[in-house]
């Protein structure tokens, strides 16, 4: 079915993107009309980000080809150029500086001057004023976006985005944290610019958003489309199968073996949010782990992953709530040393920012956390170090030609390897590995699951957080289902199917106005 | 590999490189450089920049500045001047406390080691920035120097205390001596000890640090009671040196202390660096002074050329580490 090209706006075919060790893109294809929203769906990591950057220019396709309204093709270098040819972006990270005002940050680079050569305030604020009453936004123009709600500041990048008149818009997840009132605001501009011959193409997990707005669904995994056609050619449980997609490959087969005494027990953990976003990152999730067990903890971006397990480490003692057990006894962590103390290990998710200490060696870096026990008469001493260190660093056979060597020259897999063998060198009884395989190589990933295994079957409790289905699938004897901050459903291994993890990881606009 | 490797050791051995360079050039420019005389001059010259530069060295390397180093100094020399020469009365009572000279260097040591704590409890329990914290502190403790003294210099301080200034022992000046036994503790301290390690790991990365249970604060907290305690160590140098205390002792001091440990080699941005640059830093420091003085350069062209010094060693910095960030 291959619709008239007179309205295509713009067309992407055969877009592929590689990113070390990862095949982002294989072949992704897209095609944008004028006055119809396409809906891009699919779970995380299926490479729905990465296609709207290669549109945008984040990023040139290491192949494939992109036309404008049917025209040769164009090779973005910049996102300048991508917006110079009509194409807007939303990312769904805000891009906004706090300390300018609204209408400074909308029209940022292209504010309009008066003869003088300074800007025309009167006019910046006139046309500001605007767009803002478009989005019902009832904020004065001056007002600085850091004194702004975040749903208001996504209404200000949507502004930002309106003011530069894309003929194609890409939204990415713009309702996030939109109130139920500025959702209903931007669906009637999404179709007064709809009415405008505007090509949108939007990317959501919420599915009770669709039927309002969407006419055609592109269902994207592992960086291929699978599905492509009219909404109502679809039903919702066919997007899900869509997505979830293959029955779990043979990444890895864990040997299942039977739990022990309880480890951990967690009640009602409570994070309430810092900031003027949402009230809670983390609500009332309890948490059971066993000896011996592998706990996978699934959710999208947002769910509350990291904030879960870094509230069970200890490290927002000063806001979170609920009652902690670990192996039957009453426990209370107000930093991460107590938490080690207590036999807890925690890796975290951004090596580079949390993991590793780029200018220290590999040495200082394995024996941070079990410094005493390499002491020599008191002082560091690199024979002390070797002698404790070793063992763990040859079982996770970390490469390196040395203790000395500066990690910063590992590669990602090593590093990792390297924080494993840190936090193993304490004699944990608790492991909470955060997206553990995350940015390293397919064989590394591989050698990281066999450990998973090795340390539940010597007795730890582990719980694995990650974004990828297939890969809590694999490892996990029980999954944790996290949604919006709420745990939303718990499955053995032998009920977790693809399609029921992801249904209980999307969210209802029920629910998440609840929240 | 080998080529990470030869960078390495081309970082590691840079200052010295530019120590030997310096020498050898001034040694063919004045016959008076490269003599006994000059070289215990140097030392002693130097002995009091290389307190504040040790302690300033452990900030660094915990990713913090400390700019009240100078007012630190001036302060701790006062007070040790001070109850020293009058002694001290204890308020609400009738006591009046006389101080021998070594109750007056623990006094000194002891006031500095104090207002760096209060940096070191403003920086990590109200999160001000370090710039910010210290800034403050100079201002306060260059104050409280002035309502100590009024304003005058405390002179007479007594023949034992001076020589701490100008005494020797087995033939090497006293400073020389503090200089020497401070480096090598700092040294082991730094290189040796659990508290050096973390220390290491706070100013490499604190957000790890953390999670991996270091108490980041408590680190801090001591590493600007030490700079303090330091600084004090340098004022009662300076005070005993001059047999008096001068009310703005110290002014400007906590920038040569900067470039002491820049030039040494340790990143401004904590983690990476160490106390033997920052002792190279001084010496580089200290032999340019002299020698530019030794060939009548005029003391504006010093700071000029001092000014460039500091400049090349940085961009060397930041072209090497540079390096290392992009693998």
């Amino acid at each position: 079915m291959r619709p008239g090209t007179d309205d295509v706006l713009l067309e992407a075919a055969g877009i592929e993107k590689s990113f070390p060790g990862v095949r982002a893109l294989d072949g992704a294809a897209l095609q944008v009309r004028a006055g119809r929203l396409v809906a891009l769906l699919g779970e995380n990591g299926a490479g729905k980000s990465t296609l709207m950057n290669v549109l945008s220019g984040v990023f040139p396709p290491d192949a494939g080809t992109i036309r404008l309204g049917g025209g040769a093709p164009v090779r973005f270098a910049r996102p300048a150029a991508a917006q110079a040819s009509g194409i807007g972006i939303v990312h769904q990270e805000l891009n906004l500086v706090p300390g300018l005002s609204v209408a400074e940050n909308i029209w940022l680079g292209r504010e309009p001057r008066a003869a003088s050569g300074l800007i025309d305030y009167r006019r910046l604020h006139a046309d500001t004023a605007a767009i803002l009453a478009r989005l019902d936004l009832k904020v004065d123009p001056t007002t600085l976006v850091g004194d702004l709600r975040v749903g208001q500041q996504q209404l200000v990048e949507i502004g930002k985005a309106l003011s530069a008149h894309a003929r194609v818009l890409i939204l990415d997840e713009p309702t996030s944290s939109l109130s139920a009132h500025e959702v209903e605001v931007l669906f009637n501009v999404i179709a007064d610019l709809k009415r405008d011959g505007v090509g949108l193409v939007y990317i959501t997990h919420k599915f009770e958003e669709l039927a309002r707005i969407c006419d055609d669904v592109v269902i994207m995994r592992d960086g291929r489309v699978v599905g492509t056609g009219p909404f109502g050619d679809f039903t919702r449980d066919g997007i899900v199968r869509l997505m979830a997609g293959r029955e779990t490959k043979e990444l890895f087969v864990r040997s299942a073996a039977a739990p022990g005494d309880e480890l951990l027990r967690a009640e009602a953990i409570t994070l309430p949010g810092d900031g003027p976003g949402r009230r809670f990152l983390v609500n009332r999730v309890s948490v059971v782990l066993r000896r011996g067990e592998v706990l996978g903890v699934f959710g999208l971006v947002g769910a509350g992953r990291t904030e879960l397990l870094e509230t069970l480490f200890g490290l927002h003692a000063r806001r979170a709530s609920g009652r902690v057990q670990v192996a039957g006894r009453d426990v209370h962590f107000s930093c991460p040393a107590d938490a080690i103390a207590a036999g807890l290990a925690f890796a975290p998710e951004d090596r580079k920012r949390d993991g590793v200490v780029l200018p220290m060696s590999v040495g200082a870096n394995a024996s941070l956390a079990s410094l005493d026990r390499t002491l020599r008469a008191g002082f560091t001493s690199s024979a002390g170090e070797a002698a404790h260190l070793r063992p763990y660093l040859d079982r996770f056979r970390v490469k390196t030609p040395s203790l000395e060597q500066l990690i910063v020259n590992l590669s990602g897999g090593n590093q990792q390897k390297v924080i494993l063998a840190k936090w193993l060198a304490t004699e944990p009884k608790i492991l909470l590995l955060d997206e553990p395989t995350r940015g390293i190589d397919v064989n590394a990933k591989r050698e990281i699951y066999t450990f998973i295994d090795e340390l539940a079957r010597a007795g730890l409790g582990l719980i694995v957080v990650s974004s990828e289905l297939p890969e809590v699938l694999a490892l996990a004897d029980r999954v944790l289902v996290l949604c919006e901050g709420r745990a939303t459903a718990e499955f053995s291994r032998a009920e977790a199917t693809p399609e029921r993890v992801l249904q209980a990881a999307l969210p209802d606009r029920a629910t998440a106005l609840a929240s | 590999m080998p080529a990470p490797d030869y960078r390495v050791f081309l970082a590691r051995f840079r200052s010295l490189l530019a120590l030997a360079l310096m020498v050898f050039v001034l040694s063919l420019l004045s016959d008076r450089f490269l003599t006994p005389d000059n070289g215990w001059n140097i030392l002693r010259q130097i002995s009091v920049n290389l307190c504040l530069s040790v302690g300033m060295t452990l900030v660094i390397l915990s990713g913090g500045i400390d700019l009240s180093v100078g007012a630190i100094l001036g302060l701790a020399g006062a007070v040790a001047a001070g109850v020293l020469k009058h002694g001290l009365a204890v308020p609400g009572t009738e006591l009046w406390l006389e101080f021998t000279p070594s109750g007056a260097i623990l006094t000194g040591i002891a006031v500095g080691g104090a207002a760096g704590w209060a940096n070191g409890f403003a920086i990590t329990r109200f999160s001000l920035p370090p710039f910010v914290a210290t800034l403050g502190m100079l201002s306060i403790a260059r104050g409280l120097t002035m309502l100590w003294t009024g304003g005058f210099p405390i002179t007479g301080l007594g023949d034992s205390f001076g020589d701490l200034g100008t005494g020797a022992f087995l033939g090497m000046p006293l400073p020389v001596w503090i200089m020497l036994a401070l480096t090598a503790l700092f040294v082991v301290v730094t290189k040796r000890t659990r508290f050096g390690r973390h220390l290491y790991a706070v100013g490499g990365n604190e957000r790890a640090a953390r999670l991996t249970g270091l108490n980041v604060g408590r680190i801090k907290l001591a590493v600007y009671t030490l700079a303090g305690a330091l600084a004090g160590v340098a004022g009662l140098i300076v005070t005993a040196r001059l047999d008096s205390a001068q009310p703005n002792a110290g002014l400007g001091y906590e920038l040569d202390a900067i470039a002491a440990v820049v030039i040494g080699g340790t990143s401004l941005s904590g983690g990476r660096g160490s106390v033997t640059g920052t002792v190279l830093g001084c010496l580089i420091i200290g032999v340019l002074n002299n020698g530019l003085f030794l060939l009548n350069v005029s003391p504006f062209w010093q700071q000029v050329i001092k000014g460039v010094v500091i400049l090349i060693a940085v961009a060397l910095d930041r072209m090497s580490s540079k390096e290392r960030d992009t693998p």
